[in-house]
């Protein structure tokens, strides 16, 4: 049997590696309201399940997937429609005023 | 905390070094390309595992016309059952030979369903989905399945009940499964959404999407 239980998720920082791969902003900082309970979590919160065969991510209130991500050997899917709105902090100089 | 892949890479050098430990003769010939021989029987969730208790479970058959057929855990541990021994194979590429199981045939459950679908999409507790053609879950190809090794299945392999589809990859063998929707086109199921292979034959070695 595996030693993994039922209980063993990871936090939100395991998707640090996969999304660098495609955004320039560090998004496990990032925070995401939850399109089913609509209440908002840090993406590190997370409860993430994977990272095979794909990367799920699991709103820490009430469980509903906020975003799947699979690396394919020739692309990155990812679906973050269980996410309504992400807030991204932004340094103040960089609104190209 | 592990990361996880060094926590798949220990995982996938022990699937590595018992395979080739616990490998027999006949072994290769069963062994889909790409995939290694387990003894181990690995856990692998997308989420949280469902409770659901056995008064509560019921499976669903919906038709494409919106006709509903249901049974209740009592009603389905009392239809015929059958006996298989399977090898499986998983899409993280490990394959587990000869394993045994017990449960009902979907061509007992679709007896009486009148339908002229051509898909089905599997629902499970807990969310999650996946397609196949409807001619995969017939002629003795699928069942569902309550019993693993003559015990009842553990919730950690879908336990009460599972899709078993031994010939296709497993995550099309839905854990906890709820019930059958039967479409006249195919709909792609939680892993299929996201670029894994709408029929996923280990011998084509069809894992993503072009496979
Ligand atoms: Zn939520």
């Amino acid at each position: 049997m595996s030693e993994r239980t039922e209980f063993a998720f990871y936090d939100g920082n395991s998707l640090a590696g996969p999304l660098s791969e495609v955004f320039a902003v560090e998004l496990t900082t990032a925070v995401g309201r939850c399109r089913s309970c609509g209440k908002s979590s840090e993406v590190a919160t997370f409860r993430v399940y994977g990272p095979e065969p794909g990367f799920v991510g699991h709103c820490p209130h009430c469980e509903d997937v906020l975003l799947r991500l699979v690396r394919t050997p020739d692309a990155l899917w990812l679906d973050f429609s269980g996410v309504s709105a992400l807030r991204i902090s932004m340094p103040a100089d960089s609104t190209g005023s | 905390m592990e990361g996880p892949a060094d926590v798949l890479e220990v995982v996938v050098m022990s699937i590595v070094s018992r395979g080739f430990r616990g490998r027999r003769r006949d072994s290769n010939q069963r062994l889909p390309p790409g995939q290694y021989l387990t003894d181990d029987f690995p856990v692998l969730s997308a989420g949280p595992t469902p409770r659901i208790s056995l008064d509560d479970w019921e499976f669903t058959v919906v038709t494409e016309l919106g006709q509903s057929h249901r049974w209740s855990w009592k009603e389905l541990t009392g239809l015929s059952a059958e006996s298989v021994t399977a090898d499986i194979h998983c899409v993280t590429r490990w394959s587990k030979l000869d394993t045994a199981w017990r449960g009902v045939s979907i061509d007992t459950l679709l007896a009486d369903v009148e339908t002229a679908a051509d898909f089905a999409l599997i629902h499970s507790y807990g969310g999650y989905s996946t397609n196949l053609p409807l001619e995969d879950l017939l002629d003795g190809k699928a069942w569902v399945a309550y019993e693993y090794n003559g015990q009842e299945l553990a919730p950690e392999h879908g336990g009460p009940a599972r899709l078993l589809v031994p010939h296709l990859y497993f995550w099309k063998s839905a854990k906890w499964v709820r019930g059958i929707e039967l479409m006249p086109q195919d709909f792609p199921g939680f892993w299929e959404q996201l670029g894994y292979h709408d029929y996923g034959d280990p011998w084509r070695e069809q894992r993503y999407q072009g496979d």
